[in-house]
């Protein structure tokens, strides 16, 4: 396969969508990768085949948006290289190494636009890895996709927009919602009042969401702290702090938690971008600039992959970063669109900051846990390992993962990752760009040995033995 | 900035430099070591974790059963074990002409005290029914084992700073001249460091320190790349390599099979290998053709490091030829991992007493 003019987009969310359909405009025929079986990302999944439920149903306020870019991405579909339930696990040497229904493919490309979405952030606390303990996103995908509840009296727990949004769909669609606990405290929004009212509907739509809840007699509280989950064998309860400081307990059977999302940007890395610490989204991005270039030649970064702006920033961003490829080679690019799209994005931007504020990481948290907290669900390995580090003293995450096999599992630490260097962090006393981060390591998810067979047999000494 | 004085300076923290440092150290005697990263942090720590004589060759035999008997006191030594386990190693024939090659080396391995056990196909299959008939035969040697790389150059690093060496990581020397009866170390921060003895132990760097001595070596970069698997049942208790040294494989008892057998890519003055892809896919469909039943685990990451590989696989050990008071100690050819705490032990007494009863001749720089 040839090389020459090859556009390859990761991704076939609200980003990649509209990136393939500006190209696509251009007359140009991207390839489109996508791990999922239909095209719409995380926020706009799609339905398994014979599943009836209607947008609406689904997507709630978000319906209309849904449709559009499901319409928008099944026009184009004839007019891409499309390649659904294919996964990226490599790339080098701008060749992307792909496993798909065929087995590993190699897509060797020009230019690069990586839309890769975001995965739940979250922290460890007692008792996470108890079965019924699900995140919030996972909760969320559960329902929306294929009309599963996680548990029949369900704990929501954690902060961040999707906290409400999913409380409200497991309610709206009829099942026990135990309680909605926010480490957030209201103290926190109020200062960011200006900032979260650029949000418009957005924000209306979160009150909305939270009001719904109370009036439908659902316990809604603001600044807890977790202490425990509760259950032997899989999730029988929860204990928290209140925010008055007392002890409280919930019986319940399952439990979503999480605080917002994270970047998937393990192929950036894998692609040569430059990462760089971001001190409000406490961990390492890919660096781009306003139209989404990234420091690697030809790589082009969108969607909440290149730091998180959500779904509606993520249709902007593909579009933009289409653009941006465009102009840089050489072909026509609407440079008054580009303007409009950056200026949406900057409004974005400051609301989406006032929203970080408002609804905030809890910063030490991680770093609170007690030492027999797992840290690192794929190796076992506690907080107190991580502190111990077999008693070497790493001075940094890459270290510390070497000494106690921390980010060193199944996951690769795209679960542990934030949450372990933020313990070692704190241990050390140092600010947490100081430790680190883990370093991305191809294969990026789990790969079955037996797709070796693949293997190019163009070396003759590879041939002859065996 | 004031230099530090000291006795003896070391230029490479990797297994052979730390283990100098610490038995220099043992002795009371100062030693300053600089590492232009992390202890361990190059070939020593990501090598696939090897600790054996089968197979090797007959001019390393001594020094490395001396290095094994120090592998076995390593909780006393260093305060951890770095799993360290005595579990066997089989290096397995592909045909009889390989059969026959290693009956013959297991003979003379036999008057070095190593003793190797020939194992027929059907001998071999009997013990271990997961190979398949790409097994021929087998040398079977009971005193190898394995070991964590990732913990090796660390905890002697550790322990020699207990013992009073001062190891300075983050320090890439960036020159080397004589000063008087000594000599004067520059690191590219700046940092002096005056020796009465300096050790060259910059593994695949090594001949770049040489050659400021004007010593000339031939020393390619070797990128050993290795893949690890997700946990699944214990099964291969002993570590394997097969001939030609295209599969080797082992796996540890909490489940994770680590194998290898093809080469990345480096860069030397970036300082890291690097895994290539084709490669590894490569590795995945010769190392189930030996193990089928590998077939069905998924891996679940790969990496690749630099090391420094001579003309004749051997390694580079002793004194200088042309600057007396500097040793070398670099070029393990990637097989330096069971013999790291043995050079350490071995450059220690060469530094302090001019002399050591293990025979390292053979690794004369002198020889090229």
């Amino acid at each position: 396969m040839s090389a020459a003019g090859n556009i390859l987009i990761i991704g076939a969310g609200p980003a990649g969508t509209r990136a393939a359909e500006v190209l696509v405009g251009q007359g140009l025929r991207p390839i489109l990768v996508d791990e999922a079986p239909a095209s719409g990302g995380q926020v706009y999944r799609r339905q398994p085949p014979g599943f009836l439920r209607s947008t609406k149903l689904r997507y709630g306020f978000e319906a209309s948006k849904a449709d559009a870019l499901h319409d928008c991405f099944d026009g184009l579909r004839e007019r891409i290289d499309y390649r659904p339930d294919t996964s990226v696990w490599s790339i080098e040497n701008k060749t992307a190494f792909t496993l798909g229904p065929n087995g590993v493919d190699r897509i060797p490309y020009d230019a690069l636009l990586l839309c890769t979405g975001a995965v739940d952030r979250v922290l460890p606390v007692p008792g996470w890895t108890l079965p019924g303990v699900f995140t919030m996103g996972g909760a969320q995908i559960a329902l929306k996709a294929q009309g599963c509840a996680i548990g029949k009296r369900v704990v929501f727990m954690g902060s961040g927009p999707l906290l409400y949004l999913v409380a409200y769909q497991y309610a709206h669609a009829g099942a026990k919602v135990a309680a909605v606990l926010d480490t957030a405290r209201l103290s926190d929004a109020l200062p960011v009042l200006p900032g979260l009212l650029i949000g418009g509907l957005t924000l209306a739509k979160g009150l909305w969401y939270q009001n719904w809840l109370r009036f439908h007699g659902i316990a809604v509280r603001r600044g807890v702290r977790p202490l425990v989950i509760e259950g032997d064998s899989r999730v029988t309860g929860f204990s928290y702090r209140s925010a008055g400081g007392q002890e409280r307990h919930i019986d319940c059977d399952a439990l979503a938690l999480g605080w917002g999302v994270k970047p998937e940007c393990q192929l950036a890395e894998l692609a040569g971008c430059d990462m760089a610490f971001d001190a409000m989204a406490r961990q390492w991005l890919p660096s781009s600039d306003a139209e989404g270039r990234a420091s690697a030649e030809g790589v082009y970064l969108a969607g909440d992959g290149a730091g998180i702006m959500g779904a509606d920033a993520a249709e902007y961003r593909g579009e933009l970063a289409a653009l941006a490829l465009l102009a840089d080679q050489g072909k026509s690019s609407d440079v008054a669109r580009r303007a409009h799209l950056k200026h949406k994005l900057s409004r974005q931007m400051r609301f989406r900051i006032a929203l970080e504020r408002a609804l905030p990481y809890p910063q030490g948290l991680a770093a609170a846990q007690p030492d027999d907290t797992i840290v690192c669900r794929c190796e076992g390995v506690t907080a107190g390992d991580i502190r111990l580090g077999q008693s070497l003293e790493p001075q940094e995450i890459n270290r510390a993962k070497a000494f106690t096999r921390v980010g060193m599992g199944r996951c690769q630490g795209r679960m542990c990752g934030i949450a372990s260097a933020e313990i070692l962090a704190a241990h050390k006393g140092v600010p947490l760009a100081e430790v680190g981060r883990l370093r991305g390591q191809a294969p990026i998810k789990p790969l079955n040995i037996a797709i070796g067979g693949a293997a190019a047999d163009d070396d003759p000494d590879r041939a002859a033995s065996i | 900035m004031k230099a530090i004085e000291t006795e003896i300076a070391i230029i490479g923290g990797g297994i052979a430099g730390c283990s100098t440092a610490l038995h220099v150290a043992l002795r009371g005697v100062p030693v300053v070591l600089l590492e232009k990263r992390q202890p361990g942090a190059a070939a020593s720590g990501v090598n696939f974790g090897g600790v054996r004589r089968n197979g090797r060759a007959l001019e390393e035999l001594t020094l490395a059963k001396r290095s094994i008997d120090i592998w076995h006191t390593l909780p006393e030594l260093v305060g951890n074990d770095c799993e360290y386990a005595m579990n066997g190693h089989l290096k397995v024939a592909r045909n009889d002409a390989d059969m026959e090659a290693m009956e013959t080396h297991a003979k003379a391995q036999a008057e070095y005290g190593c003793e190797v056990e020939m194992i027929s196909r059907n001998a071999l299959l009997a013990r271990y029914p997961w190979f398949s008939d790409v097994a021929y035969g087998a040398a079977w040697c009971a005193s190898d084992g394995q070991a964590n790389p990732r913990l090796l150059g660390p905890s002697f690093a550790h322990a020699a700073r207990r013992a009073g060496a001062d190891i300075r990581e983050n320090e890439p020397v960036a020159a080397l001249e004589k000063d008087g009866d000594g000599f004067l170390l520059r690191s590219e921060n700046g940092l002096e460091v005056r020796a009465r003895q300096v050790l060259n132990a910059a593994g695949a760097w090594g001949a770049r320190v040489a050659g400021w001595l004007s010593e000339k070596v031939e020393l390619w970069p070797m990128m050993p790349q290795l893949v690890v698997t997700e946990p699944v049942p214990y099964f291969m208790e002993p570590a394997l390599g097969v001939v030609g040294g295209d599969v080797y494989v082992r796996q540890i008892p909490r489940g994770n099979l680590i194998f290898g057998g093809r080469s990345g890519t480096a860069d030397l003055d970036e300082g890291f290998g690097h895994a290539i892809t084709e490669e590894t896919l490569c590795t995945l469909e010769r190392t189930v053709k030996v193990i089928p039943r590998m077939a069905d685990v998924n891996i679940i990451r790969l990496w690749s490091g630099v090391e420094g590989c001579t003309p004749d696989h051997l390694p580079v050990l002793g004194p200088s030829r042309t600057t007396p008071g500097v040793m070398h100690a670099f070029g393990f050819s990637g097989h330096g991992f069971c013999l790291g705490p043995g050079v350490g032990a071995v450059m220690a007494e060469l530094l302090l007493d001019g002399e050591t009863k293990t025979p390292i001749e053979a690794f004369d720089i002198g020889r090229f």
